[in-house]
């Protein structure tokens, strides 16, 4: 590991159920890396001799609450750090089982890369259709199909090559193959083949290492031009300050969702289409001249406009729509049904407006991917929703734009987060 | 701008941090900063100038204080409090024993689970609905699940298995009067990245993070400082009979609780040092230094569950 300070973040999550050696594959990369210290290998050595195991069980490594290890389940996604001296990753750990679409949803809301296992031995079944439907779904750009346990089938050329081009066959008829960067490889997790190390037992196949695929992919979410999107999270007015300078002062702060935006740009601040040119970036009091997607800074514009948080600034050159009706595929994370009769609050950048359902068109069975009419949505349902608003919302497309066509729904009695959707 | 150079490492994590504190700013109606003097709380205050400065910040800093610190750490934090310019609470969990709301077993067992009622006494004295604090998920297993905004009930409790789903960067803050929010701007920053952002900001730090002489004794396979002078000039974690003690070059590598936080051997007398023994150490954070973390496979999950944070 070196110490430098310029690395670059990836962000990914897999899939994979519990039998498909999800927490294998995450335990070697940690362990092959050398992110595991040695006190937690101590820990796991123990506790695998403690349950009648001969090697030690990497997957312990994953091991998380109380209640899991109890049940030997895995509840929740949890999030795992690494780091190659070249890159910081974070993995974004979803469990397969029940609740799999709502935590995979969750997990793959922030990933820029899925890694989808495929057990050798029994090839693509519904699961990794139901994960490769979510994942195309939430939009991850680069898609890698990890074909694992080869080890179990005598690390047999011709097995993968029959895997991936079924794989291959499933993805072109929902899109993925078409829309997405898949990638393939084979891969024994338990003994770390074609994981960091190549390792001797697959000569046959000559493509990239796991890590290989990890360090190249890159990091930004999308790699076209995106429209400056910056939602104002919170107005700075320092007018007590003893520093007569700061008087006048007025910060709209917030992070560049997508774009970029210069000194002296033309911008306008919606819903109300006020225009003026940006006079300042600053972050802190450090002055900037430029600033990009994902960058935190504060804007200061030459005219004195009323903004407050929950506005959008944009470039005049490329305003959004703002839209008081929208259409979404919405996943319901809730226990408590979607009732359509309800009045909900849908939270999309900074800004939140009553919501009421329009229309349930048809919901998705996430293993064969038929449509089907129903009249409410239950936990992990996938669906596409027409809502009403009540306050405007300024939209573009979530495959356009990421960070502008995403929002959540929120159940106003409980403040619960019930449900996510992407705007089509 | 035609190809796109993604923010490093570091950028991107103080850019998600700044986010985070601002939707804490946005959100809620009375939020507060928890503030130890420590290297992640010093990190959030930094974060928290970028995040709003020229403007004062949106909530004050609160310190529950063991009453079991280092002097220089308590002294630290109040300069540094003191320099920003901006409001301190102290509340300690001494007073919540003088009201007989924390009762000890022994008067010298670790208070770190204590803080947990203190910290709910205060943030009922003065109505917070959300607590920022410096947890990491890298520090722990029960941390590696914990929302970035995460709810708590009136009693304070964290369920672990009836967490709000948080997706994208959209955070949900709402709560109900009584309830609150623990956010945690540094969730996805591991200890490395803790120091190269102390190292990058030139952060200053209290002076027991540095490699200083210390007497110590050995303990349960553990470095045990001894003969540590309190505010009050009491002189706790006397030696026991029979160990003998040593002087030695030691640091912290976390800092608590006088009476469960190990130093570990080092010379590490500057920030470049420690990054690079970060980088090559082979214990984890918590591991050697954190006994109280060690009573059992799932004591920091425990302790969570009651309103630890």
């Amino acid at each position: 590991m070196t110490t430098q300070h310029n690395d670059s973040l990836l962000r990914f999550m897999t899939c994979g159920s519990v039998d498909d050696g999800k927490s294998t594959l995450i335990g070697r990369l940690l362990y092959d890396t050398k992110t595991i210290l040695a006190d937690t290998l101590n820990n796991i050595a123990r506790t695998s001799q403690k349950r009648g195991m001969e090697a030690v069980d990497l997957s312990l490594l994953t091991d998380g609450l109380q209640a899991e290890r109890e049940q030997g389940i895995t509840i929740d996604v949890a999030y795992r750090y690494f780091s190659t001296g070249t890159r910081k990753y974070i993995i974004a750990d979803a469990p397969g089982h029940e609740q799999y679409t709502r935590n995979m949803v969750t997990a793959a809301s922030t990933a820029n890369l899925a890694i989808i296992l495929i057990d050798a031995r029994k090839g693509v079944l519904t699961q990794t259709r139901r994960h490769s439907y979510l994942a195309h779904l939430v939009g991850i750009p680069h898609i890698v199909v990890a074909v694992n346990k080869m080890d179990l089938v005598d690390y047999d050329q011709a097995t993968y090559e029959k895997i991936k081009a079924d794989y291959i066959a499933f993805a072109t008829e929902i899109g993925l193959a078409q829309a997405r960067d898949i990638k393939f490889i084979p891969m024994s997790a338990l003994n770390g083949d074609m994981l960091v190390d190549r390792l001797d037992n697959m000569d046959w196949y000559q493509g990239e290492t796991l890590l290989d695929i990890l360090e190249a992919a890159p990091a930004a979410h999308s790699e076209q031009a995106e429209a400056f999107r910056f939602p104002v999270q919170f107005v700075c007015r320092p007018h007590d300050s003893a520093n007569p300078e700061l008087h006048d002062f007025r910060g709209f702060m917030g992070r560049v969702e997508s774009g970029s935006i210069a000194v002296g740009d033309a911008v306008t601040v919606l819903p109300n289409g006020y225009q003026s040119k940006v006079k300042a970036i600053q972050v802190g009091n450090e002055q900037l001249q430029t600033a990009q997607t994902e960058q935190s800074i504060t804007l200061l514009l030459e005219d004195e406009i009323d903004t407050s948080r929950g506005d959008m600034i944009v470039k005049t050159s490329e305003a959004p729509e703002a839209v008081k009706q929208i259409e979404a595929h919405v996943c319901w994370l809730s226990e408590t049904p979607l009732s359509p009769a309800r009045t909900y609050i849908v939270r999309h950048t900074t800004r939140e407006s009553k919501a009421k359902i329009g229309s349930i068109q048809y919901k998705v069975d996430v293993n064969t991917l038929e449509q089907q009419a129903t009249a409410d949505l239950k936990m992990n349902d996938i669906a596409r929703v027409s809502f009403k608003l009540a306050q405007p919302l300024m939209v573009d497309s979530y495959d356009k734009n990421r960070a502008t066509g995403a929002f959540i729904v929120i159940d106003e009695s409980s403040n619960n987060t019930v449900g996510a959707g992407m705007i089509v | 701008m035609s190809t796109k150079q993604p923010l490093s490492h570091l950028d991107w994590l103080e850019a998600e941090a700044i986010h985070i504190l601002r939707e804490v700013a946005g959100q809620c109606a009375n939020p507060v900063l928890l503030f130890s003097g420590g290297k992640d709380s010093l990190c959030i205050l930094r974060l928290a100038e970028k995040a709003f400065r020229p403007g004062r910040f949106p909530f004050p800093l609160m310190h529950i204080d063991t009453g079991h610190n280092y002097q220089e750490v308590i002294n630290f934090r109040d300069q540094r409090a003191a320099e920003l310019g901006e409001r301190l609470i102290v509340r300690s969990v001494e007073d919540s024993m003088k009201r007989g709301t924390v009762v000890l077993k022994t008067p010298d067992e670790p208070r770190n689970k204590h803080q947990s009622v203190t910290l709910l006494e205060a943030i009922e004295e003065f109505g917070f609905d959300c607590c920022i604090g410096g947890a990491r998920r890298d520090e722990e297993k029960a941390r590696a699940k914990e929302r970035i905004m995460s709810f708590r009930d009136e009693f304070g409790q964290w369920d672990p298995k009836n967490q709000r789903p948080e997706l994208w960067n959209l955070y949900n803050a709402r709560v109900h009067k009584g309830e609150n929010i623990r956010a945690f701007p540094i969730s996805n920053w591991t200890e490395m990245d803790v120091w190269q952002y102390i190292e990058r900001e030139k952060l200053e730090l209290p002076s027991i993070y540095f490699a200083h002489q210390r007497d110590i004794v050995m303990r349960h396979g553990a470095i045990f400082p001894v003969n540590v002078p309190l505010a009050s000039g009491e002189l706790i974690n006397q030696p026991k009979a029979g160990e003998e003690i040593i002087n030695m070059q030691v640091r912290f590598r976390t800092v608590g609780d006088v009476t469960c936080t190990a130093p570990v051997i080092s010379d590490a007398d500057d920030v470049s040092k420690i990054v690079v023994e970060t980088a090559t150490t082979t214990i984890t954070e918590r591991g050697a230094t954190r006994l109280d973390d060690q009573t059992s496979d799932a004591s920091m999950e425990q302790r969570k569950k009651e309103g630890y944070f």
